[in-house]
């Protein structure tokens, strides 16, 4: 079962999941991280996939609606370390044309 | 016609948590093949992809039964076909463009044939509304 480990300071908001996202997992991450948004309202909230080594294009759907409801809230929304497998749906998608990516290889944020 | 040098059959009922068991399934019988991780993480994508498919679209979350057959030839080549016979699709060349979805609530991406046809090397998709629909891919190894 997945997890997600939640970190807030200083209005940064990680989100840590830990395990596959898939079509089964993202409806419960994304009601517990939405969940966390709205009561927390961080000004940045950073989706850390460093201990994602599964991702289809549920998790897309997963990012995309969460990159809305940070810019609905005003919010930043970035992505923390995808593993190489992950990336590579993210570069298919497009998704750094939309949001930052960081503490990648490329990346010494 | 080459002989295929194994091959294996999965019939699943169509609930979300079997997209996980879909995936590694598939991925351990293709490890026979010794494949690079990569490769790997392509079919499982491709498969979760397909397989989640036919849960929301073939059979709109209703009870039905996907059927996963793969097969692998001397040459390293590997054909996947999964099939369900829900609701079928009307316009397959309309479903297969990148970020099309039926989807409103913003949730689902639009990508799943488009990752579907980049992580394999062939993607067939054949299809008839009402008749359920047939997603065969290809890939061969390295």
């Amino acid at each position: 079962m997945e997890k997600i480990k939640f970190n807030f300071e200083n209005n940064v908001l990680s989100a840590r999941i830990v395990g596959d996202i898939d079509h089964h997992s993202a409806r419960g991450v994304r009601e517990k991280i939405d969940s966390v948004i709205f009561d927390k309202k961080p000004l940045t909230v950073l989706l850390d996939l460093s201990t994602v080594d599964f991702m289809d294009s549920s998790g897309l759907g997963l990012i995309l609606g969460r990159f809305t409801v940070c810019s609905e809230i005003g919010a930043e929304f970035k992505i923390y370390k995808p593993s190489r497998g992950v990336k590579k749906i993210l570069e298919l998608a497009g998704i750094e044309r939309l949001m930052k990516i960081v503490g990648d290889d490329s990346d010494e944020a | 016609m080459k002989r295929s040098e194994n091959q294996m059959k999965l019939y699943i009922p169509s609930l979300s948590v079997n997209e996980g068991l879909a995936r590694q399934a598939v991925a351990v019988f293709v490890a026979q093949l010794n494949p690079t991780i990569e490769e790997i993480s392509d079919i499982k994508c491709a498969v979760s992809e397909a397989v989640t498919n036919c849960i929301v679209h073939g059979y709109k979350y209703s009870s039905g039964i996907i059927y996963i057959g793969v097969k692998y030839y001397s040459d390293r080549t590997v054909v996947i076909e999964i099939r369900d016979n829900g609701c079928g699709i009307e316009n397959v060349d309309e479903a297969m463009t990148p970020l099309f979805t039926t989807d409103t609530t913003g949730e689902r991406s639009g990508m799943g044939f488009a990752v579907m046809q980049t992580f394999m090397d062939k993607l067939v998709v054949r299809s008839k509304r009402g008749e359920g629909v047939r997603v065969q891919m290809t890939k061969k190894l390295g």
